[in-house]
């Protein structure tokens, strides 16, 4: 009977314990799978007609905030690292606390993101004109929006003018004279297909790895106490793909918030 | 020596409890590699003789187009209902039973064999480790695979049938399919991506990190470094295709467009999408995955062919360091070649030479590794055992699978030859008589270390001598009827492009070309016979075969035939120490024509 080595200790030669080895391969396989998408990013895009590929179309704001939220986050993870390594084990409960309190954050702004665009609307009238804004009120017989009407639907993909959708105002359209009525969701262009695609997946690899971090920062954080090498690995490992979540966040900010 | 002290530290006492486990904990949750590795090797058996079955049932459809199928038509038509009505096979289940045999030999049979069964059971046996480095990631891995398998099973049964689209699911087809068949088919392979990832991950943390010590990484078994290999493959082109099955299920679950181009219509009509996506776009991320995934079926065979042929052979192998960098190329080209399945989607000619260029090089490799082997067989008191059988018919069915490639990776002979029964020929050659009959070597050369019986020798070369004929005689013919511009994936083999149907017609298939139907079937029918004293002796062997008389019946080197048969939990009885490499046969001055990797000799002793 054998113990499998170098679950705690690195192996001399390689210098790594064997959860290390194991995160960095899966980490190059995400990087692999994002890298996928990010390549569809571009292919899509190159293929769209220019004057359809809308630009303006997120909160930049809000994308910049999300941003700091997630650096602060990767900054209290390595400080919770730190503290686990100077055997400081209060320390670490303040840092990682304030990781998923961040981690929270970052869900609750994107998750308002989302239901902007799902309230958001365009719609073709049967008389061939086009309104476009949020939706405010849904009634068998009619809906109020608050937006504006467009004469080209080309008007709707650049926002990035100075008072491009200024001019909103609240619109009641008869149930009649709408003949399509769709809400800026994954399937309304590629932009958003990928858009929804992206920081959906990215979203999932955040609250997985919040739920790692929770059970490492509450019922997980027992460990210390019996083996404090192997928690303080586990922190390591858990820190290393939050980094990675962090970064996949810093190239999907400018490729769909500023380019 | 780190492992040797893990031993001090904890006594044993703990080890029984862990083994002897109830049923559950010890057979079906298990996270010992060995057993993981029965577990799916026995799964992965059962799904291989289910795309075959398959094949069958299509193949008797193809000869005698729209005639009900012998002995399981009536139960096909009770269990599928319409689509099987009078026990015939419409066109629908026809594609069906395509894109299934496809997806279930690839995915679910020859690679949860190879990489899954003999990696997981061989790979730390033959490094010296105690187990793989993430047992529990382990058990995970090989749940994933059998949820995937129960997936792509039940989507027979929804309505509308399985998948219709073809393993490789080209849309806008796959999803103007208006059943969920094909939504049930992404769903399985994400969980079986999810698998592979699990396992690619394992495999190769374990082996940079648990070769005992003294085993160098040129020290190891050359099977190991196939896995090795194999690991990278699958840990860096499955995700391109899970990504691809995430948008390709978006676009059928959420709407979105991403492979459905502006302006398509479905049916005369206009599909109800955004549009804007890219039908291409899918082929590149599947074919990213697809062409290395021809090297994950194709190098753990090599690995199992290269020991069986040491072994037999009884002297070291011919060029080990080649047969490693070869693979390591190999690894490193399969990634850029996978337009070469491209050619014929009009794209520009730079880039077809690209694609076509480095599909030459990637054949060097290749022939360096299958003349390596052999050249190995070169002046070597060759023992005719029944898995060396198979490894020496390996060498030239391989040969033929990979020579018949070269008109393929040229893109004007592709042009002709796209998309009919040359390329069924050819990759089957390749996957068929090369991989499955090393799989078949492999599980005769192992058996012994896993039950302590061997298989009977007689009806192991009954077994190959029918296998090799029949199979030569399944797919040599398409060769012939794909050079006369027989089309793959046609429910009527063809009918309606034959002389006989449309005499006035130019270059309409011949009755001869058209009589091949008949022969390939009663081929395949009795391929199928002939794996029936393989089936009886596998499972008589365990309980009644011939009783080992040591742990190490072939005389091996390597480390997997230095442990207690079958190896206990943990493997080793003392952790081994590797003194040299894996291949020391006929040492000269030696007592006996082998050395074990980890044997000290006396003169070492005294030193």
């Amino acid at each position: 009977m054998m113990d499998i080595p170098y679950t705690v200790a690195p192996r001399l030669d390689t210098g790594l314990y064997n959860a290390k080895v194991g995160i960095w391969l899966f980490l190059a396989s995400e990087v692999m799978l994002f890298g996928a998408l990010f390549s569809t990013y571009i292919l899509l895009r190159v293929g769209a007609p220019e004057e359809f590929w809308p630009h303006g179309w997120l909160n930049i704001p809000l994308g910049t905030a999300n941003t700091l939220v997630l650096i602060t986050s990767s900054i209290t993870t390595v400080m919770a690292w730190a503290s686990c390594k100077m055997n400081q084990f209060g320390r670490f409960k303040v840092f990682h606390a304030c990781t998923l309190l961040l981690a929270l954050i970052f869900v609750g702004i994107k998750s308002y993101e989302y239901r902007d665009k799902f309230s958001h609307y365009e719609i073709t009238l049967k008389d061939g004109r086009l309104a476009d804004g949020h939706l405010l009120e849904s009634k068998p017989d009619h809906v109020v929006i608050h937006g504006r009407f467009v004469a080209d639907r080309k008007e709707l993909f650049d926002l990035r003018a100075p008072g491009a959708s200024h001019q909103q105002e609240e619109i009641t359209l008869p149930r009649a004279e709408i003949k399509k009525l769709e809400n800026y969701g994954p399937w309304h262009n590629t932009y958003l297909a990928i858009y929804f695609t992206l920081t959906g997946l990215h979203a999932l690899h955040v609250i997985g790895g919040a739920i790692v971090i929770g059970f490492l920062w509450g019922p997980g954080s027992r460990l210390w106490r019996r083996d404090p090498e192997r928690f303080t690995n586990r922190i390591e490992v858990s820190g290393l793909f939050w980094h990675f979540v962090d970064l996949v966040w810093i190239f999907l900010f400018p490729v769909l918030y500023l380019l | 020596m780190l492992a040797a002290s893990h031993t001090a530290i904890h006594p044993p006492l703990h080890a029984p409890a862990h083994e002897e486990g109830g049923f559950w904990s010890k057979y079906v949750f298990s996270t010992d590699h060995k057993v993981i590795g029965l577990q799916y090797g026995m799964t992965a058996l059962c799904f291989l003789l289910f795309g075959f079955i398959l094949m069958l049932i299509m193949r008797w459809q193809i000869a005698h187009p729209g005639q009900p199928v012998p002995l399981v038509g009536p139960l096909l038509a009770s269990i599928l209902g319409d689509t099987a009505a009078k026990g015939t096979i419409s066109p629908d289940l026809y594609n069906s039973f395509g894109a299934m045999h496809g997806t279930i030999m690839v995915f679910l049979a020859i690679v949860p064999l190879a990489f899954g069964a003999f990696g997981n059971y061989l790979v730390p046996l033959q490094i010296g480790a105690p187990d793989m480095a993430f047992p529990r990631v382990n058990m995970a891995s090989y749940q994933f695979y059998v949820i995937g398998g129960v997936i792509m099973l039940v989507s027979f049964f929804i309505p509308g049938g399985a998948a219709q689209a073809g393993w490789t699911s080209y849309p806008p087809l796959a999803e103007a399919i208006p059943t969920d068949g094909q939504t049930f088919w992404l769903i399985g392979m994400v969980f079986l991506i999810s698998s592979s990832l699990l396992g690619a991950v394992n495999f190769i943390a374990t082996v940079i990190q648990l070769r005992a010590p003294g085993m160098t990484w040129m020290r190891l078994p050359f099977f190991v470094w196939a896995q090795f290999v194999t690991g990278f493959l699958l840990l860096l082109a499955f995700p391109p295709l899970e990504a691809a099955g995430i948008m390709q299920l978006m676009d059928k679950v959420a709407h979105t467009s991403f492979f459905l181009p502006t302006g398509l219509a479905v049916g005369g009509q206009l599909a109800q999408a955004s549009g804007g996506g890219s039908p291409l776009l899918w082929q590149h991320l599947f074919w990213f995955l697809a062409h290395p995934e021809v090297y994950v079926l194709i190098l753990p065979a090599m690995g199992i062919v290269a020991e069986i042929i040491a072994n037999n052979t009884r002297k070291p192998l011919w060029g080990y360091k080649s047969l490693v960098y070869s693979a390591l190329s190999v690894g490193f080209l399969s990634f850029i070649v996978w337009a070469h399945h491209m050619y014929l989607t009009g794209m520009g000619t730079r880039i077809s030479t690209f694609f076509q260029t480095t599909t030459m090089i990637i054949s060097i490799p290749s022939v360096i590794i299958l003349t390596c082997m052999l050249i190995s067989l070169w002046g070597g008191s060759i023992r005719f055992t029944t898995p060396m059988l198979f490894v020496m018919a390996f060498l030239p069915m391989f040969g033929i699978g990979g020579l018949t490639g070269l008109p393929l990776g040229l893109n004007v002979s592709d042009i002709h030859l796209h998309d009919t029964y040359y390329v069924i020929a050819h990759f089957h050659y390749i996957v068929a008589p090369g991989t499955i009959f090393a799989l078949f070597a492999g599980i005769y050369y192992w058996y012994p270390k896993v039950t302590g019986r061997m298989m009977n020798d007689f009806w192991g070369k009954v077994h190959f001598w029918s296998s090799l004929i029949f199979m030569n005689l399944i797919f040599q013919p398409m060769f012939a009827q794909g050079m006369a511009g027989m089309l793959r994936r046609m429910p009527d083999g063809g009918a309606n492009y034959s002389e006989a149907r449309v005499p006035e017609a130019l270059g309409g298939l011949s009755p001869g070309i058209m009589g091949m139907h008949t022969y390939i079937l009663w081929a395949a029918v009795a391929l199928g016979i002939a794996q029936i004293p393989f089936i009886i002796n596998f499972f008589w062997g365990i309980n009644h075969g011939r009783a080992v008389d040591s742990d190490n019946p072939w005389e091996a080197t390597t480390l997997e035939w230095q442990t207690p048969t079958p190896p206990p939990h943990g493997n080793f009885a003392t952790p081994p120490v590797v003194h040299r490499g894996p291949y020391e046969y006929s040492v000269p001055g030696q007592e006996r024509d082998f050395t074990p990797q980890n044997e000290l000799l006396p003169e070492m002793k005294t030193a």
